[in-house]
């Protein structure tokens, strides 16, 4: 059941004020707002972080120095591109989602 | 007990606004509210009003700092005029839905263009359905008597809704009027301390203002709906109580000689005092003609009116605003279409009339004038659109 500002909820049940409670993103996952996933190719990929900087949703993790890559957290990607349009290497392709 | 004083009566609802110990005051000048506001800030830097007056840079900006302390626990009053009202405009949408109970005064006056400072109700009747609940006043002592009810009412945590007080601008708010105030200790033991519904608080934090989806927006209004249209026995409640506190009997609507009246007048504000001297005299004269007065114009006391004019054959609307693009003037749709679903022979001729637009004044004759056109209207010679009185066009 979607939780957060996206769920159907009866007129009733609804907090008066319209309020939300701390940390309510948590539960709210905009990753279905996306048309278009980022798709990376780790042969090509130098570990520069720029999606990382650059994603102004803030979605990637830094996998560290073993694994030497940045991993998109599909709960909150929501698709737009920054990434893919700002890596040097070009190597993150964005697919289009599939339903 | 009170003693009457006389005191202009936008210096009453300061006052009362004191006896009710309002914690912040957040208002910009604007005529002719600004004797309100401008006893506000006396009383609160003479030490006399405990409370934070902040002068704000205009009115969106008093609406946006009633918003934040009403929501932060505070007991919120401000005050306005017709383009005062109308820069508060998109915060004005917010503060029902946001469950803040601010108390607002209105010096009802016209809006631009042209340029006017003069009264007529065209500032409240462009913001009627926002959720806010509407009172209007007749005199200084309801102007009184209305801002101590308005602040129990909006804080009551069954409504937790703004409230405006309507009062005339100049006929109203600069007159001076003999008013019994209420001793502070009476008025503070009546209105018991501000218990917020909805309080933005660092012991438990919440966030306030949020983004309704297409999937919560629809609930979020009609819940705040259902609420404003919840409110009308609370308020009655709180007129009940008032008058076995104070002595002096308020109703959402009031009737003057009109329980046996075939012609009533339906009128909002001041201008019923004038409606009533007229009816005196045409009483008189033998004509069978009374007063509703709606003092509750939101949420609109659907039983309570027809109950008051249900009997009359001719019901006369009385409108201070002019719909534009439309025949009939807000009060009058608004009684139209209560009576819409009514078998026919039970429905009154329904006339509108509109007058006393921008500071024109509104005479006992032009009532008389009224009644009188009222009368040649008849089912089959309906209006077909309303008379605007004393419209000079030759």
């Amino acid at each position: 059941m979607k939780k957060g500002i996206d769920a159907l909820m009866p007129a009733k049940d609804l907090p008066p004020g319209f309020t939300a409670k701390p940390g309510s993103t948590l539960e709210f996952k905009t990753g279905d707002w996306r048309s278009a996933r980022p798709k990376l190719d780790r042969e090509k990929c130098i570990y520069c972080g720029f999606c990382y900087i650059y994603c102004p949703d803030g979605v990637y993790e830094d996998m560290g120095k073993d694994e030497k890559w940045y991993k998109p957290d599909f709960d909150y990607c929501k698709g737009c591109g920054v990434c893919a349009h700002e890596c040097p290497k070009k190597c993150i392709e964005m697919v289009l989602e599939e339903v | 007990m009170a003693k009457p004083v006389g005191l202009e009566v936008s210096l009453a609802v300061a006052e009362a606004v004191r006896l009710c110990d309002a914690d912040v005051v957040a208002a910009y000048p604007i005529t002719p509210q600004t004797h309100i506001v401008e006893h506000l800030s006396d009383l609160v830097a003479n030490g006399e009003l405990d409370a934070e007056y902040i002068p704000v840079e205009s009115e969106q900006s008093a609406m946006s700092s009633c918003l934040g302390s009403s929501a932060a626990g505070a007991r919120t009053f401000t005050a306005t005029s017709s383009q005062g009202l109308a820069l508060m405009n998109e915060m004005l949408f917010i503060a029902p839905v946001l469950r803040t109970p601010i108390v607002m005064a209105i010096a009802n006056r016209a809006l631009s263009a042209p340029i006017n400072i003069w009264n007529d109700h065209s500032d409240i009747m462009s913001v009627r359905d926002v959720g806010w609940l509407a009172l209007f006043a007749e005199n200084g002592q309801e102007a009184l008597d209305l801002t101590i009810l308005s602040f129990r009412i909006a804080e009551d945590r069954r409504v937790s809704l703004p409230v405006t007080i309507n009062i005339d601008g100049f006929t109203l708010s600069h007159f001076i009027e003999p008013v019994l105030l209420p001793e502070l200790e009476e008025v503070r033991k009546w209105l018991p301390p501000f218990d917020p519904l909805v309080k933005l608080d660092v012991a438990n934090p919440i966030s306030i203002g949020l983004l309704g989806t297409p999937e919560s927006y629809t609930e979020a209004r009609k819940i705040t709906d259902d609420i404003l249209l919840g409110s009308l026995p609370v308020v009655k409640e709180a007129f009940g109580e008032f008058r076995e506190a104070f002595g002096r009997e308020y109703k959402v609507v009031e009737s003057y000689r009109a329980d046996d009246a075939e012609s009533i007048l339906v009128t909002m504000g001041s201008i019923s005092e004038t409606a009533m001297t007229a009816v005196d005299e045409l009483r008189e004269d033998g004509e069978s003609v009374g007063v509703a007065r709606i003092r509750l114009w939101r949420p609109f006391p659907v039983e309570d009116f027809k109950k008051a004019v249900g009997h009359a054959k001719n019901l006369i609307v009385i409108d201070r605003h002019i719909s534009m693009g439309v025949p009939d003037g807000p009060v009058a749709l608004e009684v139209k279409s209560l009576f819409y679903h009514d078998p026919c022979d039970k429905k009154p001729v329904i006339t509108n009339f509109v007058l006393g637009l921008g500071g024109r004044d509104v005479t006992r004759d032009d009532f008389k004038h009224i009644v009188k056109k009222a009368r040649e209207h008849t089912r089959e010679n309906c209006q077909t659109r309303f008379e605007l009185v004393g419209v000079w066009e030759e």
